[in-house]
């Protein structure tokens, strides 16, 4: 305020006046000291990291893959599942389960770029009426823009309407994270925050033609969780894929190969680069899975160095054929 | 109940309302998303909207049809729009109080007095429509820089929303960005803050729709006015009189924006001051304050204006290159002929890539829609017609998927291109670098992808080794630094002669070792040298399929300045742009 001071100066004010001026001094003095740094700034922001949970049941020798023919999804999903002990051989009563669809496009269903989602739903309510789980969620990081990706999708819907929720990657729900010997996952965004109220784990994903990494699948999928500029990865798929599934321990991987993305993936846009290929995989080990899946490509497990990187880190397994995997055919 | 209290109930009302239109121009379809709801209404209403596009294009758009509603109101009550609707018009008002609510009755008459400068709002209104009917191609639509509801709409969706909204992200899972918001934002905020040096003053002195509506109120029905010729002079109604026309004199029709708080503030026993539909006693003037003199500056103004922004010829030979306009956008000059520069394609767009153009894309398309590939969440959404759908004055026409896909009845024109994406082969990876990469390819929306690759081996910066000797898959080499599986991760061969190769698995400082399946079929002889090569695939632009969507140049990892960037040549809109025969 501009009030006018004309006040006369006595001892009385000035003492005051001078304890006033004191105190003042020796707040910014105090400031100044708690606030003191000798060092200066380090290059490294330091910041803290997490650790993602290991998501893994126990294994069942002989009960980890099953490769079930069949033309109606849903059908050949359940029967899929059954082979490997059920739906509540991984989810337990009042389990939260984070469901890992691709929802990497703003595509349609029909064009198999993105997770059926059908499989998503039965998925869902499997783990809601046979396993009691308490909540399912439904997460991504797509590439595209993320609310048109789970709209066009139908994913998002398809989620909803099975009862679970879909989480939408906000800046907030990333946190840094180091994989233990790892090359490139060092202080590195991964979607943590549905991952970190979860129980369980299950990717799901189609079987799509890749340039870059010749296949993309189960393991291709959880790029899916990782946040900042993962782009800069593709210098060294093979690697970073790998990486994925030494950091990200799922429960189950689902491998959608009832129709299979042949040529233009991973984004497709046409019916004409799809084939009918009528197999779903169920396994415990994305490894494995992917080992089988490339097959339906056309492809050997050599053609996908990342399985054999996977593997000798102890990963799982590339030579899927040693778990004895459970055939089976639907009609 | 007093009818002030009526007006600020519907000043509330509306104001409510534009905020709430504009909250739920957000792509989805909860009920607080844009499902059914008129988004657009405001817009509608705007006369000078209406007016404007009508002066450019010789027609009338049909959802702007609503504009004649305003029209007939205003003729037969006066400005009620002003008072009564206008969102920024409420701002002011509240601004204009909370500036002036500890002054004086004798201060508040002061500032409310006429001023001969409230005639500047006409002559801005006679530029900017002299701009707009300009004869022949060269017409331009500049109102909506200084129009109150393009203006308002534009501030609310491209500064106010995102800053609310970016502390919370219910609207957005991410951030909003828009560049230039800056000024859009000194202006709003300028606007804004006038009111504390003297009230409602975009209203009195710039606002060319309120100086419309002043034309257009000459032959109001009903009008503010004295029942009396002489009553005590006491200015009571002019403490507050929000348009300052002088209800205590000769009261000025034209400025007057039916606020009734000279009414209100009147305080003889029998209301001297009335709306009323005889002539006030105390003489009044119907016709706006315009000399002579500045209207004939100002249609001069008006006439030199157009050929002296074109003079940057930014719409002929100097177009910049960069401005790419959203999926049915009208060719340039058309385009200029509609845009009112309110935001709701840049609020719809679900990834933000469409941004208010700077200066750069020329004084004249400031503020209108361009992408830009960098700043959203993706590119142009190949599935996405929203910002075509909600344009109000379809410079943005109205397209269909199909049309944008180029296909059903479309098929045979093809899909619409914003522009071509160009390769900078001397910052993409595999071309400059030899880094394998390929994102661009991956993420090519379109089938077969308008990105395809060639592969091509590179021998590495020192790769020329010498065989020491061979064991099994194993080749040992006199060289001795080789780095610990620098080698291993599935992109590198080893070349021997230039043409056999064998895909490297592993390596050690001295020893290859090569994969089971892919090797020589030759071994190669003690001594003989082999290449250590790295297998690139390196992208190309299908240039007769790129669309110009730019999800390439967004996902690119050469983040600063992307190693391929779209470029509007070849975009659909403008024949005068093709690139190709």
């Amino acid at each position: 305020m501009n009030e006018q001071n004309d006040r006369k100066l006595n001892r009385r004010r000035f003492l005051a006046r001078a304890a006033k001026a004191g105190l003042s001094i020796a707040a910014a003095g105090i400031i100044a000291k708690t606030l003191y740094d000798k060092q200066g700034p380090s290059a490294q922001p330091s910041s803290e990291l997490v650790t993602i949970p290991d998501f893994s049941v126990p294994a069942m020798p002989g009960r980890t893959i099953s490769i079930v023919k069949g033309r109606d999804r849903v059908k050949t999903i359940d029967k899929a599942i059954d082979l490997l002990g059920g739906i509540e051989r991984f989810v337990k009563p009042d389990d939260t389960v984070v469901i890992k669809p691709n929802v990497a496009f703003t595509s349609v269903p029909a064009l198999g770029a993105t997770t059926n989602p059908e499989l998503v739903a039965e998925v869902i309510r499997l783990c809601y009426s046979r396993a009691q789980a308490k909540q399912v969620y439904v997460t991504d990081n797509p590439i595209n823009n993320p609310a048109s990706c789970f709209t066009i999708s139908r994913i998002g819907k398809a989620a909803t309407s099975a009862g679970a929720k879909v989480i939408l990657p906000r800046v907030s729900f990333f946190k840094l994270t180091t994989l233990e010997g790892g090359k490139y996952i060092e202080n590195w965004p991964v979607l943590y925050q549905p991952l970190a109220k979860a129980d369980k784990l299950i990717g799901i994903a189609p079987v799509k033609s890749h340039s870059r990494a010749a296949a993309s699948m189960t393991m291709k999928n959880f790029y899916g969780l990782l946040g900042g500029r993962r782009n800069i990865f593709h210098q060294d798929i093979n690697t970073i894929i790998a990486e994925l599934v030494m950091l990200i321990k799922p429960t189950l991987v689902i491998l959608d190969g009832t129709e299979t993305m042949v040529t233009n993936g991973p984004t497709g846009g046409s019916f004409s680069d799809l084939k009918r290929t009528d197999t779903i995989i169920a396994s415990c080990d994305p490894v494995a899975a992917d080992s089988f899946g490339c097959s339906l490509l056309g492809l050997k497990p050599a053609d996908l160095p990342y399985l054999a990187k996977a593997q000798s880190a102890g990963a799982g397994t590339a030579d899927y054929q040693s778990l004895k995997p459970i055939i089976a055919n639907v009609t | 109940m007093k009818i002030v209290t009526v007006r600020r109930i519907s000043q509330i009302f509306f104001f409510t309302l534009f905020v709430w239109f504009c909250i739920v121009t957000t792509y989805g379809g909860k009920f607080w998303q844009l499902r059914n709801w008129p988004a657009n209404l405001f817009l509608n209403l705007d006369p000078l909207v209406a007016l404007g596009t009508i002066l450019t294009t010789h027609s009338l758009y049909s959802p702007l049809l609503w504009a004649l509603l305003t029209v007939i109101l205003t003729i037969i009550f006066g400005r009620f729009f002003c008072s009564w609707l206008c969102p920024f018009g409420s701002i002011h008002h509240f601004f204009g109080y909370l500036g002036s609510r500890n002054k004086t009755a004798a201060q508040k008459i002061k500032l409310n007095r006429y001023r001969k400068a409230q005639s500047i709002k006409y002559f801005i209104l006679i530029v900017l429509l002299i701009m707009a009917a300009f004869p022949s191609l060269a017409a331009t639509l500049q109102t909506g820089l200084l129009d109150p509801i393009p203006l308002v709409t534009r501030s609310f969706n491209l500064i106010l929303l995102p800053i609310a909204d970016g502390s919370v992200n219910i609207l957005s899972v991410s951030q909003r960005f828009y560049e230039t918001t800056f000024f859009i934002f000194a202006f709003f905020l300028a606007a804004v803050l006038l009111n504390f040096v003297i009230p409602r003053f975009y209203c009195r002195f710039i606002c060319p729709l309120g100086a419309l509506f002043a034309v257009l109120s000459r032959f109001s029905i009903w009008r503010i006015g004295k029942n009396t010729k002489t009553c005590s002079n006491c200015k009571f109604c002019e403490q507050h009189c929000e348009g300052a026309c002088e209800p205590s004199a000769n009261i000025k029709i034209a400025e007057c924006v039916l606020c009734f708080n000279c009414r209100q503030d009147c305080k003889t026993k029998d209301n001297v001051i009335r709306y009323q539909a005889k002539p006030s006693l105390a003489g009044e003037v119907t016709n706006p304050d315009i000399s002579r003199r500045g209207f004939v500056l100002s249609l001069a103004s008006g006439f030199l204006a157009v050929p002296a922004v074109r003079l940057a010829g930014k719409i002929k030979a100097n177009w910049p290159h960069n401005l790419i306009r959203p999926p049915g956008s009208l060719a340039e000059p058309e385009f200029l002929k509609r845009c009112i520069r309110c935001g709701q394609c840049m609020r719809i767009c679900p990834t933000n890539v469409l941004q208010p153009a700077g200066l750069d894309a020329g004084l004249e398309a400031l503020w209108t829609p361009v992408l830009n590939n960098r700043i959203g969440s993706s590119g142009c959404q190949l599935n996405c017609i929203a910002c075509s759908q909600i344009c109000p004055t379809a410079a943005i026409r109205p397209i269909t998927l199909d049309e944008k896909l180029g296909k059903g009845s479309f098929a045979d024109k093809g899909p619409l291109k914003l522009g071509t994406a160009f390769i900078d082969r001397n910052r993409c990876l595999p071309w400059a670098f030899g880094k394998p990469c390929i994102v661009c390819e991956e993420n090519c929306p379109l089938s077969p992808k308008a990105i395809f690759i060639r592969e091509y081996f590179s021998t590495v910066r020192d790769g020329f080794l010498t065989v020491k000797k061979v064991v099994g898959n194993t080749i040992e080499t006199v060289e001795k630094n080789l780095t610990l599986d620098k080698f291993a991760t599935g992109d590198y061969y080893c070349s021997l002669d230039g043409s056999q190769k064998g895909k490297i698995v592993t390596n050690t400082n001295n020893a290859i070792t090569i994969s089971k399946e892919v090797k020589f079929a030759k071994i190669p002889a003690e001594g003989s040298t082999i290449h250590i090569q790295i297998r690139l695939q390196r992208p190309y632009v299908d240039i007769e399929r790129c669309i110009g969507c730019g999800v390439c140049e967004h996902e690119c990892p050469v983040s600063g300045k992307k190693a391929i960037r779209v470029s509007a040549e070849g975009e659909s809109r403008s024949a005068d742009r093709k690139l190709l025969l």
